[in-house]
Order: C-alpha cells, then sequence, then structure tokens
C-alpha cells in the first residue's frame, strides 16, 4: 500500500494528462491547473511558516554537540554549541548548504558472539551523498528552467547551464586534444542527439532512484516509510524521467514552451497548439508537487529554518529565556515545609524561622 | 515476576535486519514483563494533585481510564501544539529517513522498530495527523493517520517510558528533531490520565512534599550527612562541620538526594564535603532545597517548575550569592535550560558567581548564577590551588561517562576530563563515537530506574556497556567514573551484568582521594575504605 498505491496514483496524473492534451484540454492543464498550484504553493507555504512562527518557543533548548562556553581557558566549540549568533548562524548555514548532520552519521553493527558482543560504529555517508545531490541538483535544475521565464535568458542561469554542463569539457577535451575513438565515441554518446548532457540531470534521477531503492531494501527504512514519502518520491522521478524525455529523445517544441511560460509569468496566458503531450505530463506533475508541498513532509524545505535545537544560541545560563506563557505554579513552600518539620529540625540543630508552630 | 534475561539471551534476541511484515500502524505494543515500570499509585498521584488518582496495573486489561479520555488528550495536544514550537514542528517537517533509526540505545539494546526514535515519534504524529492536518483527516491509514484509541494509548505508554530523553537522535537528526521533545508531550497527555509510573510519581510525590526524591527528612539527611563525616574522619583523621540552612552563607550547595543515601553516591558526596572543607568554603546545604535532580521534569513541564521553584526560593531566603550544584546529569539540563526562563530572574536575588578561592568570575552563568562543581574544582586545578596526589588513585585505570544531558543539554564536555586527567594517572578514552555528544545513556535514564523493568535497562544499557567493555578488555580499565547521581546508581548495576570488575564512581570522589588535605594523617585507605597503591596493607 505504501508503494503501490502512490505509484499507481502518479501513473493515473501521468494518463490524465495525456488524456487531456488529447481532449484539448490544453487550457486547463497549461494555465489554470499551474496558476492554482503555484497559489496553493505560495500561500500554503506561507500559512504553514507564519503557523510555526506564531508558536513560542518557550525554552531555549539547542541540541549542544560540542564545548560549551565557559573557563577561558578552554576551548569552546563555537559552532557545534554556539553561544552567540554568529556560531549559531554558521551552524545553521552549515546544516542547510552542506547537511553537516547527515555528514557525521553513523552506521551500528553488531559482530561478536552472544557471548562477546561487540557494538561497532562505522561512518556512513550515502544518505549524505544521495540527500546532497538530490537537493543541489533540484536546485540547479530548477534555476535552470528560469530560462524559460525571461525573454532574455538571464546570465547567471547561463553561467549554471554552461558549467552544468561539465561533461561537454570532459569528453571534448580529450577528444580535440587526442582524438582517439574511445573519447570520440563518449562525446558521440554523451551528446545524444543534439543537446548537450547536463551532470544535474544524472545526479538527480540517480539521487531520486536511491532514496526510493533504500526505502524498498532496507528493511528498518522500509519499516518507516509511509504513503507520504513514497508519493513525493515517484512523483519528483515522473517529473524528471518526463524532463529527460522532453529534452533527450522526444523533443518538444521549446519555443511553444517558452511562450506558454512566458505567457503564465505576464499574466497574459498563451496556449501554444504545438506543444506535445509529454510537456504535459511535465507540468502537471510539476504542479501537483507543488499543490501537495505545504500539506506534506516537503515542508521541511521551510522548517529546517525554524528548529529550536538548531537554531538557538546555547546562552540561557547567561541570559534569561523568556517564556511568554510562562505562568505561576502552586509551590509547597518553605513556610509549609517548615511546619511539617519543624520539631525534626530543631531536634537535629537546623534553624528555624519561627521557634513554635 | 518474570526471570532476568541473561546477557547472551538479550543479545541473541537483536537482529537489526529482521522488521515485523505489513503496517506499523496496526501492531499493537506488548507490555511485557521486565521491560515495563508499575503504574504510578493513587497516593502518589494524589499528593501533587494529578488527575485520576487510583491505583492501577499496566499489566491488566482496563487501567481504569476517565471518562472522555481521548477528549482530553486531544485537547491538551491541541493546547501544546500552540505553546511549543519544538512539538508543531518535529509533528510536520520529519521526513523519515532514518538517520535516527540506529542511534537510540533502546533500539541498539532491543533491536524493537518501536524504539527506533523517528517510530516513537511517528506513535504520536500518526494521531496527530488525524486529528489535525487535511490529508490525514481525508486519507486515513492510507496518508499514515489513526484515531486515538485504547490501543494506541497503551502503545504511547509503552514506548514513551522506553525513551530517557536522552537527546542522541536529536544529534543525527538533519533537522535537529528531539524525541526527548515528544516524549515529553507524551507523558504530560499521559500525566492527565493518571498514566504516570510509579518509579517517578513516588519520588514526585516525596520532592513535592519532603523536598527530594527519596523522601529524607530533614533530620535523616543531617543524620546520613554525620555517617558520611565519621568515614571521612576515619580515613583522612579530619572532623568536618558543614551547615545546613544557614542564612547569610556565601554559597548555596545543591546536589541529587541519591547522593545523600546509598554508595557509590555517598562517596561523591563525601568528595564535595571534603573539597569544600580543604577550601574554607562559606557554603551551606539545604534540606529544602535538598533535591537538585528533578522527575517532575519527566512528567510535566508544570511538575518540572513546580519542583524546581525550590531552589531560588531557598537561595533567596537564606541570602546566599550563588548557587553551585553537584554531579547530576538531568539536573544541570534544568538548570541550564528552564531554571532561570521557569523561576528566574535570578539576577534579581543573586550575584553572578564568583569563585573565593581564584577570584575566576564564571561569566558564562551571568544569568543562572549556579556554577557546575567541575568547572568550579577545574578552576581551582587550574590555579594550583588544591594539592592533589593522583597516584593515590593508581589502583584505578579510569574512563569517563558523558551524561547524555550534560553532554547534549550544556555541553560540559572538558571541564570533567581536566579535572580527572589532574586527579587519576591512569584514563582511556572509550571509541570516539560513543562519547561527548555521541555518548549512550546509561539505560536507566528519566525516571526509569527501577527494579521491575530490569530486562529494559539491560538492554537499553548495552551499548554504553559494551564501550566500557571494549576499555576494560583493551586497556584493564576497572572503574566508569561520570558526573551523575541515576548514573552511580544504575551504571553500577549495568557494569555487574554486562562488565563485571568495573566499578563505578562520581568525579568528586576521585577529587577527594587524590585531595592533599591540610592536617590530615597518612591515608591508608581511599574513600570506600580500599588500600591505596603502595601502602602499608596496598595490593603492590
Amino acid at each position: 500500500m505504501r508503494f503501490l498505491v502512490p505509484l499507481v496514483a502518479v501513473l493515473v496524473l501521468v494518463l490524465l494528462a495525456i488524456a487531456g492534451a488529447g481532449a484539448h484540454l490544453q487550457f486547463l492543464l497549461g494555465v489554470v491547473v499551474p496558476y492554482a498550484a503555484l497559489a496553493v504553493f505560495v500561500l500554503g507555504m506561507i500559512a504553514k511558516v507564519v503557523g510555526w512562527g506564531k508558536v513560542p518557543v518557550p525554552f531555549r533548548i539547542p541540541t549542544t554537540c560540542g564545548q560549551q562556553k565557559s573557563l577561558p581557558w578552554i576551548k569552546q566549540n563555537k559552532i557545534e554549541n554556539p553561544s552567540g549568533a554568529g556560531g549559531t548562524f554558521i551552524r545553521m548555514l552549515l546544516e542547510v548548504l552542506v547537511f553537516r548532520t547527515l555528514w557525521r552519521n553513523l552506521r551500528t553493527e553488531m559482530h561478536g558472539t552472544p557471548d562477546n558482543p561487540q557494538l561497532v560504529y562505522k561512518s556512513t555517508r550515502w544518505l549524505w551523498l544521495g540527500g546532497m545531490m538530490f537537493h543541489w541538483a533540484f536546485l540547479i535544475i530548477v534555476i535552470r528552467h528560469l530560462r524559460f521565464f525571461f525573454q532574455r535568458v538571464p546570465g547567471f542561469v547561463q553561467s549554471i547551464e554552461h558549467v552544468d554542463n561539465g561533461l561537454k569539457f570532459l569528453t571534448t577535451y580529450p577528444a580535440v586534444t587526442n582524438p582517439g575513438k574511445l573519447s570520440a565515441a563518449l562525446h558521440g554518446f554523451l551528446q545524444v542527439g543534439m543537446p548537450m548532457l547536463y551532470v544535474t540531470d544524472i545526479l538527480f534521477i540517480t539521487a531520486v532512484t536511491y532514496l526510493l531503492l533504500r526505502r524498498i531494501f532496507i528493511p528498518q527504512v522500509k519499516y518507516m516509510t509511509l504513503a507520504n514519502d513514497s508519493f513525493p518520491l515517484f512523483l519528483i522521478l515522473g517529473i524528471g524521467i518526463s524532463g529527460v524525455v522532453m529534452r533527450y529523445f522526444h523533443r518538444v517544441d521549446v519555443v511553444g514552451v517558452k511562450n506558454l511560460a512566458m505567457g503564465l509569468v505576464s499574466f497574459h496566458p498563451v496556449v501554444p497548439s504545438s506543444v506535445g503531450s509529454i510537456f504535459y505530463v511535465h507540468l502537471l506533475l510539476v504542479s501537483t508537487l507543488l499543490a501537495y508541498f505545504p500539506f506534506s513532509k516537503l515542508v521541511h524545505f521551510g522548517g529546517v529554518f525554524l528548529s529550536p535545537t538548531r537554531n538557538l544560541a546555547n546562552n540561557s545560563r547567561e541570559v534569561r529565556h523568556i517564556n511568554p506563557w510562562n505562568y505561576p505554579v502552586e509551590v509547597h513552600t518553605y513556610e509549609e515545609y517548615e511546619n511539617d518539620f519543624r520539631a525534626k529540625m530543631k531536634m537535629a540543630g537546623i534553624p528555624v524561622e519561627k521557634e513554635e508552630d | 515476576m518474570a526471570k532476568q534475561m541473561k546477557p547472551n539471551e538479550i543479545i541473541s534476541e537483536i537482529d537489526y535486519k529482521k522488521m515485523p511484515e505489513g503496517s506499523w500502524l496496526d501492531q499493537p505494543a506488548e507490555i511485557k514483563p521486565g521491560m515495563f515500570c508499575w503504574g504510578a499509585k493513587a497516593k502518589s498521584i494524589k499528593a501533587v494533585g494529578f488527575p485520576n488518582a487510583r491505583d492501577w496495573n499496566p499489566s491488566e486489561e482496563d487501567w481504569k481510564l476517565p471518562e472522555n479520555w481521548q477528549g482530553t488528550v486531544l485537547e491538551a495536544m491541541k493546547d501544546r501544539l500552540g505553546k511549543y514550537r519544538s512539538f508543531k514542528l518535529f509533528m510536520d517537517i520529519c521526513v523519515r529517513c532514518g538517520a535516527c533509526a540506529d542511534k537510540c540505545h533502546f533500539y541498539i539494546g532491543t533491536g524493537d522498530p518501536k524504539n527506533m526514535p523517528v517510530m516513537r515519534a511517528e506513535l504520536m504524529r500518526s494521531v496527530y495527523r488525524k486529528y489535525f492536518t487535511t490529508p490525514g483527516k481525508m486519507l486515513g491509514k492510507l496518508a499514515g493517520a489513526r484515531e486515538l484509541d485504547i490501543k494506541v494509548l497503551k502503545e504511547w505508554w509503552s514506548y514513551f517510558f522506553q525513551c530517557t530523553e536522552c537527546r542522541r537522535c536529536s544529534v543525527f537528526c538533519p533537522y535537529g528533531i528531539d524525541q526527548a521533545e515528544i516524549t515529553m508531550m507524551g507523558r504530560e497527555f499521559l500525566n492527565l490520565l493518571g498514566l504516570n509510573i510509579e518509579w517517578i510519581m513516588g519520588p514526585v510525590a516525596n520532592c513535592h512534599m519532603k523536598c527530594n526524591h527519596l523522601g529524607l527528612e530533614p533530620h535523616t539527611i543531617v543524620n546520613n550527612v554525620e555517617f558520611m563525616l565519621d568515614d571521612i574522619e576515619t580515613v583522612t583523621g579530619i572532623r568536618i562541620n558543614p551547615s545546613f540552612n544557614r542564612k547569610g552563607a556565601e554559597i548555596l550547595f545543591v546536589t541529587p538526594s541519591g547522593d545523600l543515601f546509598a554508595d557509590p553516591g555517598t562517596y561523591t558526596c563525601m568528595g564535595y564535603l571534603m573539597l569544600f572543607h580543604e577550601l574554607g568554603l562559606d557554603y551551606t546545604w539545604s534540606t529544602y532545597a535538598s533535591e537538585g535532580g528533578n522527575f517532575g521534569f519527566f512528567s510535566s513541564n508544570e511538575m518540572g517548575k513546580r519542583l524546581n521553584a525550590k531552589i531560588y526560593a531557598e537561595a533567596k531566603r537564606l541570602g546566599v550569592k550563588y548557587i553551585i550544584g553537584g554531579e547530576c546529569g538531568h539536573m544541570w539540563r534544568v538548570l541550564s535550560q528552564y531554571m532561570n526562563t521557569w523561576n528566574g530572574p535570578a539576577a534579581d536575588f543573586l550575584e553572578v558567581p564568583k569563585s573565593p578561592i581564584t577570584g575566576t568570575v564564571f561569566e558564562n552563568t551571568r544569568g543562572t548564577r549556579a556554577v557546575h562543581i567541575s568547572e568550579f574544582t577545574a578552576d581551582l586545578i587550574k590555579h594550583g590551588k588544591l594539592k592533589l596526589d593522583p597516584s593515590r588513585n593508581d589502583h584505578l585505570k579510569v574512563t569517563f561517562h558523558d551524561s547524555c544531558n550534560t553532554a547534549r543539554g550544556m555541553g560540559l564536555l572538558e571541564e570533567p576530563r581536566y579535572v580527572l586527567k589532574s586527579v587519576c594517572n591512569n584514563f582511556y578514552e572509550m571509541p570516539e563515537h560513543t562519547i561527548r555528544e555521541k555518548t549512550f545513556c546509561c539505560g536507566s535514564g528519566s525516571g526509569l530506574n527501577a527494579g521491575e523493568d530490569i530486562d529494559l535497562r539491560m538492554k537499553g544499557g548495552l551499548p554504553r556497556a559494551n564501550a566500557v567493555k571494549h576499555v576494560h578488555d583493551k586497556h584493564g580499565v576497572n572503574l566508569l567514573a561520570n558526573v551523575c547521581a541515576i548514573d552511580r546508581a544504575t551504571l553500577t548495576t549495568s557494569m555487574d551484568y554486562w562488565v563485571p570488575g568495573v566499578k563505578v564512581a562520581g568525579l568528586s570522589e576521585l577529587v577527594a582521594n587524590a585531595l592533599v588535605m591540610k592536617g590530615e594523617k597518612e591515608r591508608t585507605t581511599d574513600l570506600r575504605g580500599e588500600p591505596l597503591p603502595n601502602k602499608a596493607g596496598g595490593d603492590k
């Protein structure tokens, strides 16, 4: 259920797009649905983040992962246990940009025998690698898509495309300097017809596939997997595959796509006649992802910035943290305590406030 | 009571690769002898005014729940979702990547998949989805949502009392999701139904009325200390005269009551007494603030605050300048991250701590005005204010266990190590992934150190014990030092079970062993009465 239903759901979306394009519902698929999905995404994410933001942080609870600031001659770990804004900022930056925490991931293994067990912890970075590949490739691919939304493609988008075409240099350079058969063949293969291959396309598909496969084959991860986890992966894989198919195998009318995109951003939507149905598959899956985003675990994209165990400085011993809903509580007072034990206290020579009851 | 499992039986049961078939959403928890604690008694619940006070037995079908208990829990859940960003966020953002899965000592020791932190949190999230999210309301089980029924409630009870709030999962979660935050909420909800465990509720009731977990009355505290003073005199020839509830003292000393009660905690306590005497420190004990620990913190936020309030109240009444706190794990989580927020501002009646011996101002405690004994001692040693003979600890090969709370809720890592290396000649670290911020729980923290859940405790204690075994086998380590009263009690049991031959000691005990005191007689034994090395009657 946790794999099959989401897979079928994504396949149904694919068929819907194909059928819709065939039934001349281009306006619905190309304009109405994307607008609606974008609105849901933007408003939903704002609501989500504002919703979190409205909830107070009653206690200062950073998870300290290094030496605290204490005596001047003891070296503080200013990033893993920050006491100020600077260290906390760097801690967050490392977390968001290079997934610092996943970098330190360990794998626990039981060795030895039942009479002499040996627990072993080994560094493991596959999840880090998969996560980095996936998120960074995704980001770069999104940036590359900006070329559809500008009349003149911005310089930074071109630069990124240029770098992303890295394989071109890898293959053309040896092909030019040493026109051996192998590198020439490689060059030809990687070109796959007309367009140059983007490195991020390979990384992206590989990473999503890896993230999906680990959910199917690692027993613990399979156990914890819900449809909520496999659905976005199938969806994103569908987006990736439809994109790759469009670009490398079953070319669509790029000019038409650009006209549609430009129409959407300028609020003068036009529906080009010639764009193939595979494009509408791609677009419907992207729209689904956008609309699904605020209601799913994908909100970690915004939530990571708000996590109180990471984004707070560990300075609660130095500066009083205020809990806005802190309220008075019933305490068993010293007076009550002394009343309970006055005789015994006096007997034991403990000073008391009142000599008599 | 069921027969206690043998170590090799525990190991044989563990298979990290083996997972139950089907969906966890409909696999109820098994309330198994040896794996759970007795339910809170009516009188303990009543003592602090918590709801649904009655005697009940977790292994029986009927838990004697109040009418409309679902409504009570869901209403409380809604309330807390609006009060704790951590709770709301941690319900929403988990992606179930599994990075936390094999980091939990209870998962490592049991192989039970619901002890993977992510799964323990999912027990709560599944209910959150059902009642507080649109997809959960619409899609139900398909979206990982389920109703809060009696099976789910029992599952909560079982697993939120198989979590010691140690925060190790939070170190490894890419979003810092902290299962302790979720367990705390879970326990808070359970307490609304009278579903605490007696091992927590009893000490809470004691601490509320008698001001310490063990229920030691004021004269008993004085008597217990007197016994220690006798022992100190036997070892050193010095008679110490500490004061209790003394107004006008410079410093209030607060430590967990476990240190006053049973060995090896009492040896640590003798260490404090000897150190403070040697320094001529102007300090006082208090029988009202006679508990540094806080089992209220393991019940509900409000109960934690109620018990903690006594420390500042007593400091204010006695007119001290600041507080020194003894060796305890969760006490320092509370003193570092909760006390001043709950019951401050301390700045209104305390001064910024300044060592009367070295003149060092403890700038990092400018807010709470409470100094950790290891910080205080490290500063003394650094300034050469203590005469130490570490060779008196030469019969010991020592390793150091970081307490979860001081490591991950404070960052007290180097201070105790500096002290330890100054008072012992033989110090060996455990493997790097088992210490400092990656340290393992003793297996019995957060109020789980009862007798009836001994199998659970030994399973949870496995990762720590196994790392000790590593240095025991490799270097002959025979002493596990720590700065936590619960560790001193629980690791002793765990070592006897997993690594016989390794004893457990608080850091201050080792300090006092090495401390050369003015006017002392030639010592022939350590604080435990065991012969010193190279002395008459010694083993060499």
